[in-house]
């Protein structure tokens, strides 16, 4: 078995013992597993309008997923993006309310908001990280707190006068896209994909391409090495959270000015942040690795919407499917141990 | 190395596409079919939920009743052609799951919640060929039907309950998140506090959250702790811990005299020995009520439907047995319905109104 | 005469490279039998086969005369094989008596016995001459001590033939000697011994045969009694080997570093260098030699940057460098071969070609506007790895993927190519066979003669009375002796580093 045939097979692998395994629990629990599955793929690619809702989805994900495989990379755990990511959120809207610019410059100047305010954000442990050595796992779980009742706060009390929503960002600032939304049949779609096609390129570019790359990589793979070779270890390690932040940041400029077109108090985490992490992990933490992963995660979670309605899955047993996929994807490496003591029993 | 990264990646797209098609191929007629065919169609409803889904003990699963109501009296079957839910996993969901309510051609489709007041709004505008509706917040769109409630009305007689059941005179208020729904039960649980009882006091906290029971069983710790004996929340989720701790306290010391109030459904179930009465929010009656008219071709789009106390859409839950003055209460609260529901007496439904808001 | 253990014609593959190809051991009962091959020759794997940790493809596997099949490593305990790994399996914070019994705990009703199992422990201590404290934890005893609880352990659980895996590596001279004798008690007992290794002096002093593999290939079994150290070590490697590295006379010029009361604290905040001075000229090797642990490790760290300095002055060329970045160091004029490879020397996840530009990545031509320019950091990759003779089947092979010896020479032609005027070589020989060894130390010669100034630490006495033209003798961070290769003799230096004769070699100055 060839080793590009065997790293094909084992995502293929991996979401058929999903399905095999989610239906084995339908019909287990008197539900029509044909049906739940085809409900599943009409509501993610069955229709156009469930396309732009994909892609409106993923978008996202693959800003969220690259904040954490950028950090990783430099040997960072950033847990933070939840938080950067909703200070990129309130950044990008705010801009897009506050002023009224051409569009020229009011879109790029709202996009570079929330990149500027996650940055910032991911400073912070960057900085307690590489001075104190202060774990970022901590400190960004603790800043995604902050970040919450922070721009709860600020929703609240500045931007709007004691309102749970914010107005809609100005037309000149919005990424929306009356033709995007046309052809797609007035789904959410926006110009945000093109953003985060444009971040995977980044990201792949800074840190294969570049001197700077080179020793963002180096200090990922060994800081000693990296401090012999005479590379600024702390100022790498602070610059990796900051770009890590600056995509988290972008991926709340999607929902800012893109999906939901202003921002809202919210009681909780919207969980964008953490689904980056499986995300990321799931596609090695490369960029393009990260594009494809979310497009998986995207699809699933539009999809699964439909379930319940189309085929009488109940929502409870939804989750535990999806969750099923994506632990036999996350777990693929088991299935590629599994498949070397095949192919060296084949030897034999 | 790298290629096999690509390679991987790749894979996992097309395994993902290629076997969840092999699967099935959509039916896609079902759309063209349902236009041709509307006249014979029976009518279907169907609601969003928001996160907190169907058996939230609260507005969601008020609204869901509502619509098994709905559909029993009127003979439909749950699904696509009858009535159904679609649950939100995530604020960005609201849209797609409204969206795709229509698309499944449902004559009505209920918003449940505020936080869905951006989504009905867009969704609207797309889908003018569709009945909406919202719970909790206005949308201006000439196929949107808003529901509002005079909750003050509700958490008025509660308040007015509350003051004749307190000794301590010092009564508490957990709020979940600031806006303008809750506002409207503080202001008129205090009005109806200070109605019954000028001189009690009523100490307000806010959880910032409708879904931390923790925090609400702190706050409400606090308060009790500081002498309060009745404490009403408007919290959700987060009013949870708010029994938890009622029930805790009731345990330790069963001599001890402590309430709670309940809010949206009837909550004496979540402790029969210090749940005093809960505040009624009928989202099942809005509900049915909407849905009657949309059926009968009166759908009210455009317009804010207003539930209070004379639209049955508001209303307070039996006084639990084991308080002392119970038919007091009683007499007192069917006074204070007669005077709201006739006029006499207008509840007020923020601070503002609150402050010039006199019970004479 | 009775064989104990036989492996006969044992063939390995990994996907079509053939580690071991028709190799034959058989080893006597009582013996202690060498296994002679440089690093990468397959040694190793051999020894996995015995232990079952792979499978052979061919050949057979016989146990006192009976064939066995060894499908894993609980499969050769039972059949009373035990290893000795070169890197310790012990758990830290647990004490001797637990590693020991660690998987096979005596329990009585469920709760472990560690009276008993201590009891045991001590008892074979003893009868092999261990001299082990039970109850001492991991992590206070020393690494020659950490080395005999492993022995413990395989003899705990039964083992008649022991598998050394080059035992001797991370050992002192002193703990060398003291496990020859330990070696010779155990086979005084009756056991037999595997002695994995590519130090000949070793194999000379206690091994009765030795078997020779190079390049995967069984040479052949030689009995010790008949042959010489240049007879192994040309079997081993194929070729003649110069082991006495032949040198002109230095002709040593004008200081280029000069270290004055040089004083730095350890990672625990101990003072590890307490006021060093030494100098090193232009054209000459400075041989630091000294007991583990006696502030080199700090001392080096100090003088290339990676370690703050307390107090004192390094000055190179004259120009004062005391607590500079390593960056500025480097490009002082300064060569670091450092003495963790896989620590400090190398990004082991990064290809061969790409640690070959570690400090001048940023550098034209192999960057230019931020930008990397691959083509010329792999043209010169190639030409250092071609330069350097560095085995590697190309230069966009993990660093990883190379082996010990050739990861070291990619090491040295990186820091030599920089020409640099200083060039430190801490242990840079450590772990590597005699043909790497040779390579390595001719490189440091060259180097002087080109008029560089060459400082060199080593725990290996006889790689610093080869190399150096003047020995600097360390002793709880100071320099307290500098003496002349030729008029000095190991017992010399020995009692220099350990301390306590200073007075003896009082006819050698400090500086």
């Amino acid at each position: 078995m060839s080793k590009r045939f065997k790293s094909l097979l084992t995502p293929i692998i991996a979401v058929l013992l999903g399905i095999i395994v989610g239906t084995i629990i339908m019909v287990v629990s008197g539900y029509n597993p044909v049906t739940a599955f085809t409900a599943l793929w009409n509501g993610s690619f069955g229709d156009i309008y469930y396309i732009g809702e994909v892609v409106r989805q993923f978008t996202p994900y693959i800003l969220a997923g690259l904040a954490v495989a950028f950090a990783f990379r430099v040997g960072l755990f950033n847990i933070g993006v939840e938080g950067q990511f909703l200070v990129g959120w309130l950044a990008a809207v705010w801009v897009g309310v506050a002023f009224d610019l051409p569009r020229i410059i009011h879109l790029p100047l709202a996009v570079l908001a929330a990149m500027v305010a996650g940055a910032l954000w991911a400073f912070i442990p960057g900085l307690l990280k590489a001075r104190f050595r202060v774990h970022e796992v901590i400190v960004t779980i603790m800043m995604n707190y902050v970040a919450l009742h922070v721009s709860n706060y600020i929703i609240k009390n500045i931007i709007t006068d004691n309102k749970d929503k914010t107005d809609l960002v100005k037309e000149s600032a919005t990424l929306r896209s009356d033709w995007l939304q046309s052809i797609t049949d007035y789904s959410r779609l926006h110009w945000g994909i093109v953003i985060a096609i444009i971040g995977c390129f980044v990201m792949w570019f800074l840190l294969e391409r570049t001197t700077r790359g080179f020793e963002l990589r180096s200090v990922g793979f060994n800081q000693h090495a990296a401090h012999y070779a005479g590379m600024n270890v702390n100022k790498n390690i602070i610059l990796s959270m900051v770009i890590a932040g600056g995509f988290a940041g972008l991926a709340g400029a999607m929902e800012g000015l893109g999906t939901f077109g202003y921002a809202t108090v919210k009681g909780g985490f919207t969980g964008v942040g953490f689904d980056g992490i499986a995300v990321a992990l799931l596609g090695g933490n490369t960029s393009l690795g990260v594009f494809f992963s979310a497009i998986l995660f995207g699809a699933l979670k539009v999809g699964a919407l439909n379930m319940p309605l189309e085929a009488g899955v109940p929502n409870e047993l939804v989750d535990i499917i999806i969750a099923l996929i994506v632990f036999f994807v996350a777990s693929s490496y088991i299935i590629r141990v599994f498949l070397d003591r095949i192919s060296k029993k084949e030897v034999k | 190395m790298k290629k096999r990264k690509i390679g991987m990646a790749l894979s996992l797209v097309l395994a993902a596409g290629t076997l969840l098609g092999a699967c099935g191929k959509s039916d896609d007629t079902s759309k063209e079919e349902s236009k041709g065919g509307e006249k014979e169609k029976a009518f279907s409803v169907a609601m969003v939920t928001d996160v907190g889904g169907v058996d939230d003990k609260s507005f969601n699963q008020s609204a869901w009743e509502g619509l098994k109501k709905f559909g029993a009296d009127n003979g439909l079957k749950k699904g696509k052609d009858g009535f159904d839910y679609v649950q939100s996993k995530s604020d960005a969901d609201y849209s797609t799951n409204l969206n795709t309510l229509a698309r499944q051609d449902f004559d009505l489709v209920f918003g449940i919640g505020f936080l869905m007041q951006g989504a009905v709004d867009e969704i609207a505008k797309q889908q003018k060929d569709h009945q909406f509706a919202i719970v909790d917040s206005e949308v201006d769109q000439p196929n949107v039907a808003s529901i509002l409630f005079k909750e003050q009305e509700a958490s008025f007689l509660a308040g007015v309950a509350a003051a004749m059941t307190t000794k301590s005179n010092k009564i508490g208020f957990i709020g979940g998140v600031e806006g303008a729904v809750i506002e409207r039960f503080e202001a008129g649980f205090v009005a109806g506090v200070k109605a019954a009882k000028p001189d009690a006091v009523v100490d307000i906290q806010y959880a910032g959250a409708f879904d931390k029971a923790e925090l609400g069983q702190s706050i409400s710790s606090k308060m009790y702790a500081s002498g309060a004996d009745v404490v009403f929340h408007a919290a959700g989720g987060t009013g949870v811990g708010l029994f938890k701790e009622a029930n805790d306290l009731k345990k330790k010391d069963p001599s001890r005299e402590i309430w709670a109030i309940g809010v949206d459904s009837d909550q004496a179930n979540m402790g029969p020995d210090v749940v005093l009465t809960s505040a009624l929010k009928r989202v099942d009656n809005a509900v049915i009520d909407i849905s009657k008219k949309a059926k009968d071709g009166n759908f009210p789009g455009g317009e804010v439907a207003l539930y209070g106390l004379a639209e049955d859409g508001v209303g307070l839950a039996p006084i639990n047995d084991k308080v002392s003055n119970k038919a007091d209460i009683d007499t007192a609260v069917n006074e204070w319905i007669e005077k709201i529901k006739s006029g006499a007496v207008k509840v007020p439904g923020t601070r503002d109104e609150l402050k010039t808001f006199s019970a004479k | 005469m009775e064989y104990v253990i036989e492996m006969l014609n044992i063939r390995k593959e990994f996907n079509g490279f053939v580690a071991n190809d028709n190799i034959t051991l058989q080893l006597k009962k009582g013996e202690i039998h060498a296994l002679l091959g440089e690093n990468g020759a397959g040694k190793s794997t051999l020894m996995n086969v015995l232990f079952g940790l792979y499978q052979p493809e061919a050949g057979e596997i016989r146990v006192k005369g009976k064939p066995v099949k060894i499908s894993d490593p609980n499969i050769a305990n039972d059949l009373g094989i035990g290893m000795v790994h070169q890197h310790f399996m012990l758990v830290d914070t647990f004490t001797v008596t637990e590693n020991i019994i660690l998987g096979r705990e005596i329990t009585t009703a469920g709760s472990i016995d560690i009276k008993k199992a201590e009891k045991q422990v001590r008892e074979i201590s003893e009868r092999y001459g261990l001299s082990v404290d039970p109850q001492a934890k991991i992590s206070d005893i020393s690494v020659g001590m950490q080395q005999r609880v492993e022995i413990l352990k395989t003899l705990y659980r039964g083992a008649e033939i022991l598998i050394f895996d080059e035992p001797t590596a991370v050992l002192t001279p002193q703990e060398i000697k003291e496990l020859i004798q330990i070696m010779k008690t155990l086979i005084k007992e009756g056991k037999s011994i595997i002695l994995i290794t590519h130090k000949l002096k070793e194999i000379m002093e206690v091994s009765d045969r030795c078997t020779v593999i190079r390049k995967g290939k069984g040479i052949g079994t030689v009995t010790v009694s008949e042959t010489n150290p240049n007879e192994l070590a040309s079997l081993m490697v194929g070729r003649e080997v110069v082991f006495k590295t032949e040198k002109k006379e230095a002709t040593p010029k004008e200081d280029v570093l000069e270290i004055t009361d040089l004083t730095v604290k350890d990672t625990r905040g101990v003072s590890a260098v307490n006021g060093l001075n030494l100098s090193v000229k232009a054209g000459e090797i400075v041989g630091i030699a000294g007991i583990d642990g006696n502030g080199q490790s700090e001392f080096i760290e100090a003088i290339t940057g990676l370690r703050k300095a307390e107090s004192g002055s390094v000055k190179l060329n004259g120009k004062e460098l005391i607590n500079q970045t390593p960056r500025k160091i480097t490009e002082s004029g300064v060569g670091h071969i450092p003495q963790d490879r896989h620590k400090h020397g190398l990004v082991l996840n990064f290809p061969i070609g790409e640690n070959m530009v570690l400090q001048t990545y940023n550098k034209r031509p192999f960057s230019k506007n931020g930008i990397l320019n691959f083509k010329e950091i792999y043209k010169k990759a190639k030409s250092l790895i071609s330069e350097y003779d560095v085995r590697t089947p190309s230069e966009y092979t993990l660093a990883r993927a190379l082996s010990g010896g050739n990861q070291q020479k990619a090491i040295i032609g990186r820091e030599v190519d920089r020409n640099p005027d200083l060039l430190i070589a801490a242990q840079p020989t450590r772990g590597l066979d005699v043909g790497a060894i040779e390579f390595i130390h001719k490189r440091l010669i060259e180097q002087r003669d080109n008029g560089k100034a060459v400082l060199l630490v080593s725990f290996e006495l006889d790689e610093i009375m080869n190399v150096s033209d003047r020995i600097a003798v360390i002793y709880e961070g100071k320099i307290v002796a500098i003496v002349n290769p030729k008029e000095t003799t190991e017992q010399e230096l020995g009692l220099l580093m350990a301390g306590s004769n200073r007075k003896e070699a009082g006819e050698h100055s400090n500086v």
